[in-house]
């Protein structure tokens, strides 16, 4: 939320001041957004000409501006649901997806929690309100206080799809505002747990998550979410209208060439493996 | 202007103003001036009628299906939004708000709760200390006490809500759950409070306003009599202003009902059932705010949305209604019909 409203307000600053020059508008995931305002950073100083507007609210909202033609670049942490391809369609609106960084999930701890790993089917437990106590996963004796995001954020769905196996999250669980609100919360709450991209974990830990019994635990970092190995791993999208030409092509073409993808990893995201990169790139 | 004869005035009535009071003529051209600006001030008062009657029609109509559209029904009919159902087969019918689920669940009544909980704490913890500070304000404050006070508290009333939200998420939530030792750290406790912030000035101001316009006479005729200061306000000021006072809360509750910011980051937004003041609360204003930006334009949870709108419009219509009967029979009681 924050986030969102400083953008906006650093936006309506630039709009004021530039008016020439012509328009990039990215909208959506506010896992992506920070990335995205680098990215539109550095990519205006090389062409003073052109003029980004970078601004969050969720892969939902983005995916709507897409869709109602307000944005020419969605920022998505999931891909698209079927409902809103069927309604692109009925709107002529041709998506066109390219993967643009990686994102590990990472399950943030307080720093006081002694638990270090946890296995997908504890996490789903826990999520889904089967594991209320943290004794159960052998912690300390006391209530699981379970913080998410709501349910207009890609995280909250694409965690429910890959860890909860599609099932409801518990009706305890609380919906926060943004992953910085969910690190916050973890971060003053002994008991919490909470989840959301690795970038965004300052003064919280998170554990080491294990696929399951008989596999080794893994600790979300640039080289278990590149190579995989890493259970909850997501690639983050741009979506277009149609395949991106002129000015916007060069922009992708920039974020997934290799200075792009060096940026995204100071900004704590995974850099998509150097293959992955290349066959991305528009031609 | 200048003094012209007055035409009408009726010389054989006493004058107040004694013989050299001025009257000014309203000549036959005048009255074009005038018919105008009547007519323009009618204007903007039926632009604000207008505006909430469109308003009303325009959130209604997205929330009609849900009567009518038989595939909306199934998932999110009215039975559905009010009684509990069965989820799964052989488990108890639960009430519950899943939206974004394999199967839609959109029962209100976890969402009504919440924001029943929600309004009451804040006028539990803004009504005592709105009136109270405003008895002091108008009654025993020193002129220059009265003049820090009340800019102070009408100040607290244009604190932007996200920020009194995010107090509350940041700082209010933490001091909360050290003294106290609750659960839960975002709790509808820790909404309330932040909303009863909120709703103070709106108390307060009100309150304070009917209370110095208590007429002059009433005190003086009370002191005449012997009553001291605080028998004044007590028997006599207070029982007076009480229309103003309820008006001002009747004012509160409908903000704390449809303030959205202050819950949507304070409260935990948790749909659950729970009577408990500890407990997280999602309520309605919340929920519209952090699902409309999603839903998919026309599915039943947008309709269900829209149909949350209206009952928060139905909700503070009736609450001002009440407000206002209530108005009236006090006032009726303790000023006589043609006060």
């Amino acid at each position: 939320m924050k986030n969102v409203i400083i953008t906006m307000m650093v936006l309506l600053f630039a709009v004021g001041l530039i008016a020439a020059g012509s328009n990039i508008t990215i909208k959506g995931s506010d896992t992506l957004v920070r990335l995205g305002q680098r990215w539109a950073e550095e990519y205006m100083k090389k062409h003073k000409d052109i003029v980004i507007q970078v601004s969050g609210g969720g892969s939902g909202t983005g995916i709507a501006a897409l869709l109602n033609g307000t944005t020419d670049i969605c920022q998505a942490s999931r891909n698209m649901k079927k409902k809103e391809y069927k309604l692109a369609e009925e709107k002529g609106i041709k998506p066109y997806r390219v993967s643009v960084a990686l994102d590990g999930i990472a399950i943030y701890l307080n720093k006081e929690n002694p638990i270090t790993t946890l296995s997908l089917a504890k996490l789903k437990g826990i999520y889904t309100g089967a594991i209320t106590n943290w004794k159960e996963v052998g912690g300390p004796d006391h209530r699981i206080i379970l913080y998410g995001r709501e349910n207009n954020s890609g995280t909250y769905v694409f965690f429910k799809k890959h860890v909860l196996d599609k099932e409801d999250y518990a009706d305890a669980a609380q919906a926060l505002p943004g992953t910085a609100a969910v690190v916050h919360a973890v971060s003053k709450d002994k008991y919490g747990i909470g989840y959301g991209g690795i970038a965004w974990a300052k003064g919280v830990k998170y554990t080491a998550v294990k696929k399951d019994n008989k596999s080794t635990a893994v600790i979300p970092d640039v080289q278990t979410v590149s190579n995989g190995t890493y259970p909850i791993s997501r690639e983050l999208y741009w979506f277009f209208n149609g395949v991106p030409k002129g000015e916007m092509k060069a922009l992708v073409n920039w974020a997934l060439s290799a200075e792009g993808q060096k940026l995204a990893e100071e900004m704590g995201y995974i850099p998509l493996p150097k293959e992955l990169a290349e066959a991305n790139i528009i031609e | 202007m200048h003094l012209l004869h007055c035409e009408g005035r009726d010389d054989s009535l006493p004058s107040c103003f004694g013989e050299d009071v001025e009257c000014y003529n309203f000549k036959p051209k005048s009255r074009l001036r005038e018919f105008l600006g009547e007519k323009l001030i009618a204007v903007t008062a039926f632009t604000a009628l207008v505006a909430t009657l469109l308003i009303f029609t325009f959130i209604f109509k997205e929330a009609v299906p849900i009567f009518t559209d038989r595939e909306v029904q199934e998932e999110a009919g009215l039975g559905k939004l009010t009684f509990k159902q069965v989820y799964h087969e052989g488990r108890p019918a639960k009430w519950k708000w899943q939206p974004e689920s394999e199967v839609p669940k959109f029962s209100l009544l976890p969402l009504f709760i919440g924001t029943l909980k929600a309004a009451l704490i804040a006028m539990l913890f803004a009504v005592p200390l709105g009136v109270g500070a405003a008895i002091y304000s108008s009654e025993f404050a020193s002129k220059r006490m009265r003049e820090v006070i009340k800019p102070v508290v009408e100040l607290l009333a244009g604190i932007p809500s996200v920020v009194l939200g995010f107090f509350a998420l940041l700082v209010l939530a933490t001091g909360l759950q050290k003294t106290l030792g609750l659960t839960f750290r975002l709790n509808a406790l820790n909404a309330g409070i932040a909303l009863g912030i909120a709703v103070i000035p709106i108390i307060f101001t009100v309150a304070e306003d009917v209370m110095t316009s208590v007429p002059r006479s009433l005190r003086d005729a009370a002191l005449a009599v012997g009553a001291n200061s605080w028998q004044v306000s007590f028997t006599m000021v207070l029982p007076a202003a009480l229309p103003g006072i309820v008006a001002g809360m009747v004012l509160g509750l409908g903000r704390a009902i449809g303030e959205t910011m202050i819950v949507l980051m304070a409260s935990g937004n948790a749909a659950i059932i729970s009577t408990s003041l500890t407990d997280s609360m999602r309520t309605f204003s919340a929920t519209i705010a952090a699902e409309l930006a999603e839903v998919v334009f026309g599915s039943s949870h947008y309709n269900v949305l829209f149909f949350i709108g209206t009952l928060l419009f139905v909700f503070t219509f009736l609450i001002n209604l009440a407000g206002d009967v209530v108005l009236f029979k006090l006032k009726e009681r303790f000023q006589g019909k043609t006060g």
